[in-house]
């Protein structure tokens, strides 16, 4: 005991000795955080809309008033003629332009039907399905609120709800995204970094000359990596729950549970790198093209898993990445019980085992 | 307390070891003498039971290096070549650390490692990569000692360490010997080879002689000149393209030739090196030296 504690304590001394790299460790997550909350968002905020009315009336006006009114767009510009639609997207003035049709208020009340044409930029084509989508609600809804007045009481408008996440928020994605990258960029390369770096620095050779066990090596190893994975955990939570309003829906013990175990899973495989590796270079760019890369692609953080090919969506199912986040979706976002995620815990946990299993057998008691 | 019988070993086509075996007593200094890639570092890694040979068996302390090998880890010190502590710690937690891991603290061995850790106590707050060359030697002897080992292992202790360390350290182990540690030294200076009980000439995986220095040198039959000129370089030259005097090899400022006993006179070197054109010729017949004897024995034992 008093070995591993000294042991321990060494691994501190080198993490906390070399500035640098603590630095990065700890602000990692914090910069992540903020630049997919901030800078790279996909949320539809104040975007800029232009419109296009031949006749201004009433409708007109109140309808643009509360496009204008709501949070997710301003509009910016009004346009006189369908040749200035061109002009208005090249010059970036506005992502949305709706043209209004002649006589809108008219119409609307004779023929009870009236049109408007809602042309977006699609560079972005999610973010134009969003815009549409967004537009065509508060026009349904104003329609809503015009039903007293007009002579059809039994015009339907169709209600969409968009289910956990109302304003498309982009950080109820990437939290989840995050904490699964994070912990298995921190856990997995930094263990197996740590390892390799004593076989390449040649003390591991007076290591395994010694009664140290190896079991006290890897434990003496992880721990304080393990440490430092909890602080980046609940870095994330906070600055996510205080920064970005991203509630935790469920239990927060569940949640600490189930990041427990991913932990654990990151930590073994980063065990198992070392074990295979012996250059920290060489664990560098496994930790990296091995994990990151499938970690960030196929774990569903960015690209939706529904949407892979099959073969793709086959191999997803072996990321521990694609089950944490999935987890932390059902219980940070949907709120969820522990009986949701039995099928995330118990991959996990396999995962887990085996690869505690495999690079406890792959540890080598001596040097080749 | 060594004993190493029929050692081979060989990475893919590489050979570093072919056929090893000797036995070392306890309380003795044994110096594994030899060139660099000669297999030393090798044949030590095998005794500390880091890799395992391909064949052939060896016991240290009675222990098999491949069945008992924990226990092996437990008794033994081991120096490796490379500079092998932590070097972002200081030397204090470096020795502390080692203490631990070997189940022991600074205090309880203290008067082993007092001679050779007072030298470097002053500098204890000093992160190991900042220290000398000398004093990374002393703080790793004082790691490697730390637990009290029955046998220790100095893989080429004194490489890159200057003269003064150098002379020093081996007095260092003379007192260890003294209180019954055998020690295994490995070195590619042949001038520390004196300073053995007992002394192994290995290369190219082979050992070519094991015994005491002093026997070494007495069973060298030959005589020996040590030779000087104005012009070094051609009297190499001029001496090796003579069938007599090709058994010749530069030795820092002098030639040595060697001849087989009694054959030639010094005159007749003399003469012949006139004729081919030097001046301020020297000629001395000198004592053979344990580099002399290695070059005689390498040289019968043609690889």
């Amino acid at each position: 005991m008093k070995q591993l504690l000294s042991f321990v304590r060494k691994e501190f001394y080198h993490i906390l000795r070399d500035k640098t790299t603590i630095l990065i460790l700890l602000l990692m997550p914090i910069i992540q955080i903020i630049l997919f909350g901030f800078a790279l968002t996909t949320e539809v905020k104040d975007t800029r809309v232009a419109v296009l009315i031949p006749q201004s009336d009433e409708i007109t006006t109140k309808l643009v008033e509360r496009i204008h009114a709501s949070s997710y767009f301003d509009v910016v510009n009004t346009i006189q003629s369908s040749y200035e639609i061109q002009k208005t997207f090249r010059d970036s003035q506005a992502k949305l332009v709706l043209v209004f049709e002649n006589d809108f208020a008219a119409k609307l009340k004779h023929d009870g039907i009236a049109h408007i044409q809602l042309i977006a930029d699609a560079t972005d084509p999610n973010a134009a399905t969003s815009f549409t989508f967004y537009v065509s609600n508060i026009i349904a809804s104003y329609q809503q609120d015009m039903i007293g007045t007009m002579k059809n009481p039994y015009q339907i408008t169709p209600e969409v709800k968009m289910l956990y996440n109302p304003q498309m928020i982009g950080a109820f994605n990437f939290v989840p995204g995050v904490l699964g990258m994070i912990l298995i960029l921190i856990c997995a390369m930094m263990t197996s970094i740590a390892i390799v770096r004593e076989k390449e620095k040649g003390t591991m050779e007076i290591l395994l000359v010694s009664p140290m066990r190896p079991i006290y090596t890897i434990l003496a190893k992880i721990t304080p990596y393990f440490v430092l994975s909890c602080i980046n955990f609940l870095t994330i939570i906070i600055l996510s729950v205080f920064v970005l309003k991203v509630p935790i829906a469920g239990s927060f013990f569940t949640l600490v549970i189930i990041s427990m175990l991913y932990i654990f899973v990151a930590l073994a495989l980063g065990l198992l790198i070392s074990t295979l590796t012996e250059s920290q270079v060489a664990a560098m760019l496994i930790s990296g093209m091995a994990l990151m890369i499938p970690v960030m692609l196929l774990s569903g953080m960015i690209f939706p898993i529904e949407n892979m090919p099959l073969p793709l969506q086959i191999f997803s199912n072996v990321i521990p990445a694609r089950w944490y986040i999935s987890a932390v979706k059902l219980v940070m976002i949907q709120g969820l019980g522990f009986s949701a995620i039995i099928k995330e815990m118990l991959v996990l946990s396999f995962m887990a085992i085996t690869l505690i299993v495999i690079s406890l057998k792959k540890f080598k008691v001596r040097l080749e | 307390m060594v004993k190493c019988i029929d050692l081979h070993k060989s990475y893919g086509q590489t050979i570093a070891l072919q056929g090893v075996s000797f036995e070392v007593n306890a309380g003795e200094i044994f110096g594994i003498i030899g060139p660099d890639g000669a297999g030393k570092t090798t044949l030590f890694r095998i005794l500390t039971t880091l890799i395992l040979a391909n064949q052939g068996s060896a016991t240290v302390n009675g222990f098999d290096v491949v069945k008992d090998y924990r226990e092996i880890r437990k008794c033994v010190g081991y120096m490796p070549g490379r500079f092998s502590l932590y070097q972002d710690l200081t030397v204090e937690e470096n020795l502390e650390f080692f203490a631990t891991v070997f189940n022991t603290t600074v205090e309880e061995n203290y008067e082993l490692i007092k001679d050779i850790y007072q030298q470097i106590e002053p500098f204890k707050k000093r992160r190991a990569g900042k220290l000398s060359g000398g004093m990374k030697q002393k703080l790793a002897l004082s790691c490697a000692l730390i637990h009290k080992p029955t046998v220790l292992f100095l893989d080429e202790p004194t490489t890159g360490v200057d003269p003064v360390s150098r002379k020093e350290f081996w007095g260092m182990l003379k007192k260890l010997k003294a209180q019954g540690i055998t020690i295994l030294v490995s070195t590619p200076y042949m001038d520390e080879a004196s300073l053995c009980d007992r002394i192994a000439l290995i290369q190219k995986g082979k050992f070519l002689s094991i015994d005491t220095p002093l026997n070494i040198v007495n069973q060298y039959k030959n005589q020996l000149w040590a030779v000087r000129s104005m012009n070094m370089s051609k009297l190499l030259n001029d001496l090796r393209s003579n069938k007599s005097f090709e058994n010749c090899f530069a030795f820092g400022d002098s030639h040595h030739v060697s001849i087989e006993n009694k054959k030639l006179e010094i005159k007749t070197l003399e003469e012949y090196l006139l004729k081919c054109g030097h001046t301020d010729i020297e000629i001395t017949e000198i004592q053979p030296t344990i580099e002399d004897c290695f070059m005689e024995i390498s040289k019968d034992t043609t690889l």
